[in-house]
């Protein structure tokens, strides 16, 4: 294989890498504040796409102004998930909010195969997205250019977030004690909403990325991005920002770097992720930037 | 009027297990009160319940004239509750200075909206907040450890962020679960003439859980003794080291 088709599959696994980090960083940050994974975070996504589609082809908006609803919207609707299916059960055993997460999922992914219908729909990519430029002899698809540059600017506005504001303060005070924060007149319902509603933010921007990429959508497309991007938070270290931005990089430059280097085991590439989740796990089993802590006593 | 908290038979029962029944305590203000009693007596519930952590099964709690029986912890926190924990539980990936910043997060009342276009308004307010953090760290002592992280710091000092942290809060009323917990006779001492002065200088009421009587007695006018949940005794210090009740409590029966 030849310098060019690596730099081109590069350039590829960076585009995915850094959707898979939008994604995970949703996953690391509902952890990190309640310890709850998020099964639903996948459908919360696929939401998103499917919200600025519909804009645009229902509604005739521009697309600008379809992405702009879509996020809103998705991010009212990750608020709600939360309010109504983890919220009542916040005091409960954690096996049953883990339960009540997997069943939102199915329930979504349900909803939407009715109200969406389960034959996919084609996205229409608009200009300026669907060019192709040629770099150095490389043919770049603009959306995959694109990727990265949002990511890197979503990860800066969220870090300066987390760790310059008072309201980041007070999510990093709620992950690291939950009671403490409560009596340090922390109001933690208020967190967990501004931490959904980041993380649902995060997954629609990424659900229209990924449609734009990937221009088909069905309802149950959240669900294999989903399981990375877990497997990505996990593998990273779940409840670190950086971790997952780790893990989703390091996971979509497997993938694509295995279809590149061994194109006979195509097929197997979602395999790839898995087999890195368990060998990461079993050396680490923090995850790569995860603090090695047990269970508090 | 008068008593700033004021428990009417307040009660826990985890299950069967009754952990605080019918507790009566009555605390006027700028008063040090004891809180004193065997391992698992119910004085942590009792904290827990006063700060809103627990739910009362029954009773009723009021502060500075107000029913807080029910509210959530931040909301009782804000009404002017504080405290410590018997182990330390300070945010632990935190420097020193943004522990006790975090605790001042409600006295801000700046949103993130005002954060993020960073307005004159909200640079005030956040040029306020950080003089009043590093006042109060000069306060306990701490000045010089503004930016450690705060589990770096010894023991001792640990103690004294988190009083900080409790202290930022704007607090009237302070409880102290074994803050002389793990320590040796001469920072018992010291830790006396803390309490004390900063009863005074922040105008507070404290109630304090201590298992070193040397602290409590030193320090309280007034103490309640609780075993097995129930309220067994309560005088002052004298009274108390007198007691039939409270020494067949901690010695048993002859």
């Amino acid at each position: 294989m030849d310098l060019q088709t690596l730099l081109q599959q590069f350039v590829n696994a960076l585009s995915l890498g850094s959707l898979y980090a939008l994604l995970a960083i949703g996953y690391t940050m509902v952890y990190g504040v309640l310890r709850l994974i998020n099964f639903a975070h996948g459908d919360v996504f696929m939401i998103g796409g499917y919200l600025a589609f519909y804009g645009v082809s229902l509604f005739a908006m521009p697309w600008w102004l379809a992405a702009c609803l879509a996020v809103a919207l998705t991010t009212l609707f990750g608020v709600g998930l939360e309010r109504a299916a983890y919220r009542p059960l916040r005091d409960s055993p954690r096996i049953s909010i883990m339960i009540s997460a997997i069943g939102a999922s199915f329930l979504i992914e349900n909803l939407g195969i009715v109200l969406f219908d389960a034959r996919p729909k084609a996205f229409a990519v608009p200009g300026p997205f669907a060019a192709n430029h040629v770099i150095g002899g490389l043919h770049v698809a603009a959306v995959s250019l694109i990727i990265p540059v949002v990511t890197t600017v979503l990860l800066a506005i969220l870090l300066w977030i987390v760790y310059r504001t008072k309201t980041g303060m007070a999510m990093r005070a709620v992950s690291t004690d939950i009671e403490a924060a409560r009596l340090m007149a922390i109001d933690v319902d208020r967190i967990v909403s501004i931490t959904f509603a980041i993380g649902s933010a995060l997954a629609a921007i990424g659900g229209i990325l990924w449609a734009l990429k990937y221009p088909r959508l069905e309802p149950l497309m959240g669900i294999m991005p989903g399981l990375k991007c877990f497997i990505a938070a996990v593998v990273g270290g779940i409840g670190s920002i950086a971790g997952a931005v780790l893990g989703g990089l390091l996971l979509g430059v497997i993938e694509l770097m295995t279809v590149a280097v061994l194109p006979g085991l195509t097929g197997y590439k979602d395999a790839f992720a898995f087999i890195l989740l368990i060998a990461v796990l079993l050396v680490r089993p923090a995850g790569l930037l995860g603090k090695n802590q047990g269970e508090k006593v | 009027m008068g008593a700033l908290l004021q428990t009417l038979d307040v009660t826990k029962r985890f299950g069967g297990l009754s952990a605080v029944t019918a507790l009566n305590m009555s605390v006027e203000s700028g008063e040090i009160v004891g809180l004193i009693g065997p391992n698992g007596a119910g004085k942590t519930t009792s904290f827990n319940l006063i700060t809103g952590v627990y739910k009362p099964t029954g009773g009723q709690i009021l502060f500075d004239g107000r029913d807080i029986t029910g509210l959530k912890p931040h909301a009782i926190t804000r009404l002017g509750v504080a405290r410590t924990f018997q182990n330390i539980r300070l945010f632990k990936d935190m420097s020193v200075l943004e522990n006790v910043l975090v605790a001042q997060h409600m006295r801000m009342g700046a949103n993130l909206f005002e954060a993020t276009l960073r307005l004159p308004s909200y640079l005030r307010k956040e040029k306020r907040i950080h003089e009043r953090a590093r006042a109060l760290l000069a306060e306990v002592g701490l000045a010089e450890h503004e930016r450690a992280r705060a589990t770096s710091l010894p023991y001792g000092k640990q103690r004294r962020l988190e009083i900080a942290r409790a202290l930022a809060t704007e607090p009237k009323l302070l409880f102290l679960d074994e803050p002389a917990a793990g320590m040796n006779p001469q920072e018992s001492v010291d830790l006396m003439e803390f309490i004390l002065k900063i009863r005074d200088q922040f105008r507070l009421t404290i109630v304090l859980i201590e298992h070193h009587m040397q602290v409590v007695m030193g320090v309280c006018k007034r103490m309640y003794v609780l075993d097995y949940g129930v309220t067994i005794a309560h005088g002052s210090p004298d009274e108390i080291r007198n007691d039939p009740k409270v020494i067949e409590a901690y010695l048993g029966v002859e």
